[in-house]
């Protein structure tokens, strides 16, 4: 018998549990030359705002050991320019489409949350609360106890798709988020984002991106997910999408142990375009290897 | 666009400190338009998490060539793989230069650095001959010039050192032929190499009110257009700037259509 991978999430189901993370797939066309977009459990799109945005100056990404550190700035079409452009595209493809969004303000992440939600063909919105290269304030949403619960509690007001929102991985108590989330009505969790990092040049001794800092994804910060996702799991009933170096398997099947439902592939996509489908592949040949039935059976059986 | 697992046919020293690298890709090969570039994975690269672009020397018959020169740990690690071992390769990426030059039209090529390689294909496919113009600090900094001679293309060379050709910056015998009378037509450039380098070619290009294509050379994530690492200023209707991506809609760029922005350092 060949083990399931199918899931239910925040009431979405998924063929398999392996997304592609925001940011990294960018909203569609970009990949799908290369990737049957309709084998994906999800499409998570690069960050949305309500207008266009253009994000940060160059250099913005800079490879480091084993991780990179990127300061894209959420450049983005906006909301119409999503539906516009990217949407139509997305919907040829039976796979969930998930929308990444943000905003500088609370009334401007319900605004676009509520935009967003007028559209047909979105599965859900994860709220990136998280993201490390806005200056302008989403940093401190999601570091910011009560700014985090009135942006959950507003763009929950506009919406009735599943909201997910996306921790920072730079917070005191990871459990203390997740529980505040869950209690304005999250359906999930999206942990983690980006950790805020640098790189200097030794020989300008000028920051090596243009922004001066970034958020460090990939490999180096996997150790790292994997314990907030453990540290929330334990904290609360809704489900959590695991993310942060996952470029195996294996790498996948450790956030699963800890408590994830789901997770999602980043940075190795640019190394491998199919590293998801990878990941979902050699996940089957894990459970059947361990017996289990389901890969839901593998969620939260971390014996300590 | 395609990834294919390429296999290593040649890898080889080819003099100047590069190193050609001849891949069995039977897939992406018969693809490539000149100036495209290929996003290679380097076998045993460790604690790495980016591919590394290189634009296509030579293209033909299913196999691809690629010159590079160790600069970085990627480009060092590469010059250990060995013929036979497999490379996953994800290209042609990007658009390159165009092939239909107007009536009158002489080309000429202006490259530094690696840009001899980047350039050479263009030189095969173009329906006409011209001149190259080719820069660099030292005689050994030289490359492939035989290779344009042979596909009957006037080579002018410039070293900082004048340990070849003329001493000086490549301008020199560039100014020197333009005022020369230009072999009697129109000139439309073609330049790889150094950002200087595209700036001055592409200044000289407006001056002259010529066009100028430029391949400019952008740290690079995804290559597909994806990441938004890439991006460069085009000009706006409106006096204003927008972002490309310098992997999708690049890397080649009319001079024109280019936002230089001094007041930022780009990488
Ligand atoms: C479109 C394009 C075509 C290119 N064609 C050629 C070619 O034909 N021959 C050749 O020798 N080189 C070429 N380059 C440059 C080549 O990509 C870099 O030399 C190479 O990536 C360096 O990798 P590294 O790990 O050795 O260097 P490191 O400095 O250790 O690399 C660190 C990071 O910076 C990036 N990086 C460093 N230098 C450059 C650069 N100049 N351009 C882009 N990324 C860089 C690397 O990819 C890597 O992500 C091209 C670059 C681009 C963008
Ligand atoms: C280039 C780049 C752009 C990103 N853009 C976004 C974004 O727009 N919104 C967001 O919530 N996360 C963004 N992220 C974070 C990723 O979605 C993910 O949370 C993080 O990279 C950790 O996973 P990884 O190690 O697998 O990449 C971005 C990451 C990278 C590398
Ligand atoms: S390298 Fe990712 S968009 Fe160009």
């Amino acid at each position: 018998m060949t083990p399931d991978l199918s899931i239910t999430l925040a009431g979405i189901r998924l063929k398999n549990p392996v997304m592609v993370a925001s940011g990294t797939f960018g909203y569609g066309p970009e990949y799908a030359d290369l990737v049957d977009l309709s084998q994906l459990g999800a499409m998570v799109v690069k960050g949305i705002s309500l207008e266009p945005w253009r994000g940060n100056q160059t250099p913005r990404t800079v490879e480091v050991a084993s991780g990179l550190i990127n300061a894209i700035g959420l450049q983005n079409p906006g909301a119409e320019g999503f539906l516009q452009t990217y949407l139509p595209f997305l919907r040829q493809f039976d796979v969930p489409v998930i929308v990444n969004i943000w905003g500088r303000t609370v009334e401007e992440y319900a605004a676009v949350a509520a935009r967003l939600s007028a559209a047909e063909g979105i599965a859900a919105l994860e709220l990136n609360v998280s993201c490390p290269n806005i200056k302008e304030g989403s940093k401190s949403f999601g570091s910011n106890a009560d700014m985090f619960k009135r942006v959950i509690a507003a763009t929950r007001a506009v919406t009735k798709l599943p909201l997910i929102p996306k921790l920072a991985p730079d917070v005191f108590r990871v459990a203390e988020f997740a529980r505040q989330a869950e209690a304005e009505g999250a359906d999930a969790l999206a942990i983690t984002n980006s950790v805020p990092a640098m790189a200097v040049d030794l020989e300008t001794r000028r920051p090596k991106l243009a922004n001066i800092t970034g958020g460090l994804s990939g490999p180096a910060i996997k150790p790292i997910a994997v314990r907030l996702v453990w540290e929330a799991a334990k904290a609360v009933k809704i489900p959590i999408i695991g993310m942060g170096g996952i470029y195996t398997a294996a790498d996948a099947a450790e956030f699963f142990i800890v408590g994830a439902s789901a997770v999602a592939v980043g940075t190795a996509n640019f190394m491998e375009p199919a590293a998801a489908l990878q990941v979902a592949a050699g996940l089957r040949d894990y459970l059947a290897r361990h017996q289990l039935g389901s890969i839901r059976d593998l969620v939260g059986t971390l014996t300590c | 666009m395609q990834l294919e697992t390429a296999t290593i046919l040649e890898h080889r020293d080819y003099g100047a400190g590069y190193r050609l690298l001849r891949l069995a890709a039977p897939q992406i090969a018969p693809q490539v338009q000149p100036g495209q570039f290929v996003h290679l994975r380097v076998p045993r690269l460790e604690g790495c998490v980016l591919r590394r672009p290189f634009s296509v020397y030579k293209a033909a018959d299913g196999v691809l060539e690629v010159l590079y020169k160790a600069i970085g740990r990627g480009t060092a690690v590469l010059g250990a793989a060995l013929a036979g071992e497999k490379i996953s390769a994800l290209g042609p990426l990007g658009h390159g230069f165009p092939l239909d030059l107007p009536a009158g039209r002489v080309p000429v090529l202006v490259a530094g650095g690696y840009g001899m390689a980047a350039l050479y294909l263009l030189a095969k496919r173009l329906p006409l001959t011209g001149v190259v113009f080719v820069g660099g600090r030292s005689a050994p900094d030289i490359l492939c010039v035989e290779e344009f001679e042979k596909l009957g293309w006037k080579v002018r060379i410039a070293t900082e050192d004048g340990s070849r050709g003329v001493c000086g910056l490549v301008t020199g015998p560039l100014e020197a032929w333009l005022a020369e009378g230009r072999g009697q037509g129109m000139p439309e450039f073609f330049a790889c190499g150094p950002n200087g380098l595209l700036e001055v070619v592409g200044q000289r290009a407006l001056a002259g009110d010529w066009r100028a294509w430029l391949s400019v050379d952008r740290h690079m994530c995804c290559g597909v257009g994806a990441c938004l690492t890439c991006v460069v200023k085009l000009k706006d209707s409106d006096g204003a700037w927008v972002w490309a991506r310098s992997c999708k809609e690049g890397p080649v760029f009319e001079c024109r259509q280019i936002h230089w922005d001094r007041a930022e350092e780009e990488a």
